[in-house]
């Protein structure tokens, strides 16, 4: 089982990822593709499985909350690492969807990008297999504050200063 | 100006230590050379033809004398003793090396200064108008709402890897001088109807290739929305902009391909979705931050009528000087100075870390120890008194600094080019050298006039050639050195426009020639001495100007 992050320790991987052809099976924990969740929905959902959904980054959340809103765990996917569009798609379903599963970095994920990863919602990542997980586990708190609210609950720079004023 | 707290001094320290941290994992290998080039351009670091380029951010162009030191100390300690001042206010050196970088950043950091976000597919450094603040024709400070702005966009978790990169001006004057409709957001500060403050929001502006100005997203915006209004435009862009072809990825493209109408509509939408009252500022946080930038202690005996008028009668060389490079000033007895970058035969934004600590001295000496960067690649002494003047022309003369040019045909704007740049097609330091030399006589650039030149090495257009009165653009032809030449265009001026191709490129030995029969035809042309370079071509048209540039000159019509 390989080894994630999640809420901010190093975890092994408690969900199988399975391809569109994969054979499903009949117990455990699995993530699928969005087109597979819709296209088998009633099969995934009857048993004894507990299902993920990995969304594309150019799905657009607002035409597909209603299919993942009940899952446990949606996974977002960065295909490259300088590919930013799932930031917003995490940052949306925490802020707007309020969204309060598993929110799964996949793909090209990387130490780098995890703090900024982190401020928008996301709280479990599957880093690539060459990265150092303890690495990854220093990165998330690796700026000490933040100017902007995300989806960390961030008081604002400028809502702080009324205070000190 | 603005100065750091605790929780600015924290963030750009951290953000030094993780630079740090990234370039050792560059130097042992650990951290690929792609990935590393992300991160290396968010801190503002290069790789360029000779070698590296790092560039410094200055925000909306202000400079304290401190941190003016710190430039020149840079210049000379990991430089080659100067440093090269950009159309985006900031400062790039052009030798310093990757180890010494978090070093530099360190330094930078001791004076409040940092190179965060000046390059990459992220939110650039926020610009405005270099005479903010002292300006008459202004309804408020805008760097304010600069600042504001540029702390929300740091670090900005859903932003920082963009399609491509982002720039933001403001403009709070009549005469936009921040050039903001060539910004992906163009910001103006205004008063409705009512009088209450708030912003005429611009966006999809741009200049590379495709240039095009910016098209109006909302009218008037309340002063209190203008983070989550930015914040809506950023995700739009961000979801829907173009990663497939890095040519087509700016949010000018978006604008383009959804039609105006719908960009605004999706703006428009995710705006009023966006409920978050954290984003919301309040009156008191604009005040807040207004105290920043409050009017330095003017003296009310800074007037010198009788002196000015006789120090302009014994030295003609002054006289020169007050005429081209004084700017009004809103407090009676004061002048906002320009100190010109483009001495002729010099290369355009240079500045040595002599000049560094010179100005230093005199910015402490003469204007509140502040100095500002202009969009035109010169620098700006906003706070000085008249009867300051003329000590003031005599320092900065020493240094080479007081060439009486502002505005004129040899105050060129030019990209690095073929010089230092990777991906230039052609020389621009080289080009602007040789027209500043064919009207190095005074007189002749003052029977011209306001006339901008705008030199760009290659379709990026960092000197911001489609926007010149006459606008110049490296090509490359079989790896010859050629240039387009356009006609018209203008920013920062009455009215923003785009050029018109003359017609086919020039060869660079002709270059200097056909701008020289570009303003023959308009000293020909014009109505009146009062009718200047761009109302001339306004009124005449292309048409002779074409005719001229590329009849033959006698001397080949002798050789054929
Ligand atoms: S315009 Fe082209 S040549 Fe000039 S600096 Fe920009 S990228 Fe380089």
């Amino acid at each position: 089982m390989s080894r994630i992050i999640r809420n901010r320790a190093i975890a092994a991987d408690d969900y199988t990822t399975l391809a569109d052809d994969a054979p499903l099976p009949a117990m455990g924990q699995v993530i699928v593709s969005l087109q597979r969740w819709r296209a088998e929905r009633g099969a995934l959902a009857g048993g004894g499985l507990r299902v993920g959904v990995r969304l594309a980054n150019t799905d657009d959340i607002a035409l597909v909350w209603a299919d993942v809103r009940e899952r446990p765990l949606i996974a977002l996917e960065w295909p490259k690492f300088a590919d930013g569009r799932a930031f917003t798609q995490a940052r949306l379903l925490r802020t707007r969807y309020g969204f309060a599963g598993e929110l799964r970095a996949v793909g090209d994920v990387a130490r780098d990008q995890m703090f900024y990863m982190r401020r928008c919602g996301i709280d479990s990542f599957a880093p690539r297999a060459d990265q150092d997980l303890d690495g990854c586990l220093a990165a998330l708190t690796e700026l000490s504050d933040a100017y902007q609210p995300a989806a960390d609950g961030v008081v604002p720079v400028w809502q702080r200063r009324r205070r000190h004023a | 100006m603005y100065r750091y707290d605790e929780i600015d001094q924290a963030l750009v320290n951290d953000r030094v230590a993780q630079f740090r941290d990234q370039t050792r994992r560059f130097l042992d290998g650990s951290l690929s050379e792609d990935e590393f080039r992300g991160l290396r351009l968010r801190n503002g670091f290069y790789i360029q033809r000779f070698g590296p380029m790092l560039r410094v951010s200055i925000p909306y162009g202000m400079l304290n004398a401190p941190q003016l030191r710190m430039l020149a100390h840079i210049a000379r300690k990991y430089d080659k003793g100067y440093g090269h001042f950009t159309t985006r206010t900031n400062i790039q050196y052009n030798w310093p090396k990757l180890e010494q970088v978090p070093d530099i950043l360190a330094d930078l950091a001791t004076v409040q200064m940092h190179a965060i976000q000046t390059s990459g597919n992220c939110i650039r450094n926020v610009t405005t108008d270099a005479l903010a603040g002292v300006a008459r024709d202004e309804i408020v400070d805008p760097r304010p709402y600069c600042e504001l702005t540029r702390q929300w966009a740091s670090f900005h978790p859903e932003f920082n890897w963009l399609p491509r990169k982002f720039k933001i001006a403001f403009s709070a004057s009549a005469q936009d001088r921040a050039a903001t409709v060539v910004h992906d957001i163009g910001v103006h500060i205004r008063r409705n109807a009512d009088g209450e403050l708030g912003y005429t929001i611009y966006a999809g502006g741009g200049l590379g290739r495709m240039p095009i100005l910016a098209t109006k997203v909302r009218d008037f915006l309340p002063e209190g929305e203008l983070l989550p209004y930015c914040e809506a435009i950023l995700r739009v862009y961000n979801r829907l902009g173009r990663r497939d072809n890095i040519h087509r990825a700016r949010i000018k493209i978006v604008v383009k391909e959804h039609g105006a109408d719908k960009f605004r509509q999706l703006v428009e939408e995710e705006y009023a979705r966006i409920d978050d009252p954290a984003l919301r500022l309040t009156a008191e946080d604009i005040e807040r931050m207004r105290a920043h930038f409050t009017a330095p202690a003017y003296a009310a005996d800074a007037a010198a009528p009788a002196s000015f008028a006789q120090w302009r009668s014994t030295s003609s060389r002054f006289a020169a000087w007050a005429r081209r490079n004084l700017k009004a000033h809103r407090v009676p007895g004061y002048h906002a100075v320009m100190v010109s970058l483009k001495p002729i035969g010099g290369v355009t934004g240079d500045c040595s870390h002599v000049q560094l600590d010179a100005l230093a001295e005199l910015a402490e000496r003469y204007s509140f120890g502040e100095i500002r960067v202009t969009y035109d690649q010169n620098l700006l002494l906003a706070d000085v008194r008249e009867r300051d003047l003329y000590a003031l022309w005599q320092q900065l003369d020493a240094q080479g600094l007081a060439t009486p040019n502002i505005g004129l045909i040899t105050d060129i704007i030019a990209c690095p080019g073929l010089d230092f740049c990777s991906l230039a097609n052609a020389g621009s330091i080289g080009v602007s050298q040789d027209i500043q030399q064919r009207f190095e006589d005074l007189d002749y650039q003052y029977d011209v006039g306001e006339l901008r030149i705008k030199i760009s090495g290659c379709m990026n257009g960092c000197g911001h050639h489609s926007v010149g009165h006459i606008g110049i653009l490296g090509v490359d032809k079989h790896g010859e050195e050629w240039y387009q030449v356009t006609l018209g265009g203008g920013a920062g001026d009455d009215v923003a426009a785009l050029g018109e191709r003359t017609g086919p490129a020039i060869a660079r030995a002709d270059i200097a020639e056909a701008v020289e029969r570009i303003v023959q035809v308009y000293l020909e042309q014009r109505g009146s001495e009062d009718e200047t370079f761009l109302e001339t071509f306004r009124r005449v048209g292309m048409a002779p100007f074409k005719a001229r540039i590329y009849a033959e000159s006698a001397a080949e019509r002798e050789a054929a």
